[in-house]
């Protein structure tokens, strides 16, 4: 029991972690509220079954496909889209809302509603400690880990990263050192829809795919990215862990009231917030100048 | 006799005052007039019951506009507000036997209460910390919910409730005179004192404070307000559509509210109601009925229209409208249509 909730609650932090950071990346360096982060990482798994089922690709190359096609459709969209109304913050929220809706309504049209699977990227479990984990777990908590790893050292050693950086501390003063405000956030999109396409491809092989299956991971991020402080990247990761294992433990520990999953995690989030209103590590954000 | 027509002859005077100097204004008679008289045009039922929901929602989404586009405390779970109203009122239906008229005004005082209860915690959050605090308070009661299936049915809801009324016909002259009047109504508070003040606490809320505002009261005053409305349009939608199940605490509902209001203009409440009352029929009826959509693909049809529509216009529709069509007057703020030379109020210039 135990050890099935530290596995379960570790691939599920993990995948929120991914999913979280990237929605906070962008967040902090463009303030725009991305509504359909969680409609990508739900495009990428579909993309994988439709190329693996469908057209019988190797699983390797379909998941490289998805990654990168959905990266494209992110950075385009963005382009095309969000950007053309950032300026209007209730209309971004609506445009990418929208943005939302049309994804999953295309993939309802394209695959219907039924649940679909996509077969493993490993097989087989490992021992570990007397406890058998399915390879793929240990496969997503490896991924999860790097990446996170990755995009850290991305943001702190390299100078793209400290533009990133520089542009969500102060937009203003960035673009006065030169920095290429407008195409930093293009990448900084790129980079957060392509960790929500990694984490489509993580739980594809793990989670069934719905049309509906970026609801509950959406309201998951906010309620992770408001506890963690909003901006901040180890507050992510750490209102990831606790509100992965949060909803774990009530799955396991109470199997008949798993419905309530969510309502537990919320009501952390809300605790904590009404006790610290800046969420754990939030960072206070400088007001835009007028 | 002299009475009657001493009325009249006010009326009309108001009416050429207020009314007829604006063409959005008379248009928008116009189109309540066509409401209320849109039964001698057709009674299909099916019609009949497009117009009303989407005057409930119409109501919902003004509410919304009232706390948030006013105020500006973006609310992420609206429909909190919506689905306390409609258990309430199926509750108190269903257990004690109340009519319509009295489990509607109670079902309205319960999201009242829960106007309250968000909004005395959430005083303290501000900007997309409020968002996302009030998008849990919803779905934290969807678990409730599911949690005391004896009390609210869990996941099939509460249905076989009393009807609004015998006839649809008797429904819509409930559904639509109740979405004029209240529209009306949110539209004068938006236009008062107490509105003036929601626009300051928006626009600069330290600001407010400093001139001796009591902003803590107002903005609770505002969710209770906005809860007041969206009570009243829950408890009409329940005994309605004589159920109320889980979908009316529904992320989706929270975020149509937020779509309908947008797409039609926020900080306006005309705006909202225009935005449900084109939206709603659009999806349900129109589409289907005279562009043969499939019905699997009108969600996607409704999501580009209103993408495309605010990639041009990124305030919204009857904002964009209202700005081509109209200017305020420099000096008495009043609207002047666009072609006036001088204000028709105080004769200044019209730049």
């Amino acid at each position: 029991m135990a050890e099935n909730i530290i596995i379960y609650g570790l691939v599920s932090s993990g995948v929120y972690a991914l999913l979280a950071v990237g929605f906070s990346l962008i967040f902090g360096v463009a303030r725009i509220v991305n509504l359909s982060h969680t409609a990508f990482y739900m495009l990428a798994a579909y993309l994988i079954y439709s190329l693996t089922i469908t057209l019988g690709l190797n699983l390797f190359l379909s998941i490289a496909i998805a990654i990168v096609a959905v990266i494209v459709v992110g950075t385009i969209s963005y382009r095309l889209v969000i950007a053309r109304v950032r300026q209007h913050e209730a209309t971004t929220l609506i445009v990418t809302i929208a943005l939302a809706i049309i994804i999953q309504e295309a993939i309802l049209k394209g695959f219907g509603g039924n649940p679909r699977s996509v077969p493993k990227l490993i097989s087989g479990s490992t021992e570990i400690f007397g406890v058998s984990v399915l390879n793929q777990q240990l496969l997503t908590l490896g991924v999860v880990l790097l990446l996170i790893l990755v995009t850290w050292l991305f943001l702190m050693k390299t100078k793209s990263g400290v533009a990133i950086r520089s542009t969500a501390q102060d937009r203003e003063a960035a673009n006065l050192m030169g920095i290429n405000v407008p195409r930093i956030e293009m990448l900084t999109m790129a980079m957060s829809v392509g960790l929500a396409a990694i984490a489509g491809a993580l739980v594809a092989p793990l989670f069934v795919l719905t049309p509906g299956m970026w609801i509950h991971p959406l309201v998951m991020v906010l309620a992770i990215v408001v506890l963690g402080g909003l901006g901040s990247l180890q507050g992510s990761l750490i209102g990831a862990v606790i509100l992965g294992f949060a909803e774990t433990l009530v799955v396991f520990l109470a199997p008949s009231g798993a419905f309530l999953k969510t309502s537990v995690a919320l009501t952390i989030m809300l605790i904590v917030i009404l006790i610290r209103p800046e969420g754990l590590f939030g960072v206070k954000f400088e007001e835009e100048r007028g | 006799m002299t009475a009657p027509v001493a009325y009249v002859t006010k009326l009309f005077k108001l009416l050429r005052a207020e009314v007829f100097v604006l063409p959005s204004r008379t248009v928008a008679l116009l189109i309540c007039l066509l409401l209320l008289i849109f039964p001698v045009i057709s009674q299909e039922p099916y019609i009949l019951r497009v117009l009303i929901i989407a005057s409930i929602f119409a109501i919902f989404a003004a509410s919304w506009d009232l706390l948030s586009g006013f105020t500006g405390q973006i609310n992420f779970g609206h429909a909190l507000f919506f689905g306390v109203a409609a258990y309430t009122a199926a509750i108190l239906n269903l257990n004690l036997g109340l009519a319509p008229w009295a489990t509607i005004p109670l079902g309205a005082v319960a999201a009242v209460l829960a106007g309250l209860v968000v909004g005395v915690p959430c005083l303290r959050l501000r900007g997309t910390y409020l968002a996302f605090a009030t998008l849990a308070f919803p779905l934290i009661l969807v678990g409730v919910v599911y949690a005391i299936p004896s009390v609210t049915h869990g996941e099939l809801g509460i249905y076989g409730i009393a009807p609004l009324s015998g006839s649809r016909i008797t429904s819509y002259y409930i559904a639509i005179p109740s979405m004029l009047a209240l529209g009306f109504i949110m539209w004068k508070i938006s236009d008062s004192k107490t509105g003036l003040i929601f626009h300051a606490i928006r626009e600069d809320e330290i600001t407010a404070k400093a001139s001796g505002i009591n902003t803590t009261r107002y903005k609770l005053l505002a969710f209770c307000l906005s809860g007041l409305f969206a009570g009243i349009a829950g408890g009409l939608y329940a005994h309605f559509v004589k159920a109320a199940g889980p979908s009316t605490l529904d992320l989706l509902l929270s975020f149509q509210a937020i779509i309908w209001a947008v797409f039609g203009g926020i900080a306006t409440i005309y705006g909202p109601i225009a935005g449900a009352l084109i939206l709603y029929p659009l999806t349900d009826y129109v589409l289907i009925k005279y562009f043969a959509v499939p019905s699997e693909a009108r969600l996607l049809i409704t999501a580009i229209i209103v993408l495309l529509v605010l990639l041009f216009m990124p305030r919204g529709l009857t904002t964009w409208l209202r700005d081509k069509t109209e200017k305020v007057c420099p000096r008495c703020k009043l609207q002047n249509v666009a072609w006036r030379k001088k204000c028709r109020v105080c004769t200044a210039e019209l730049d």
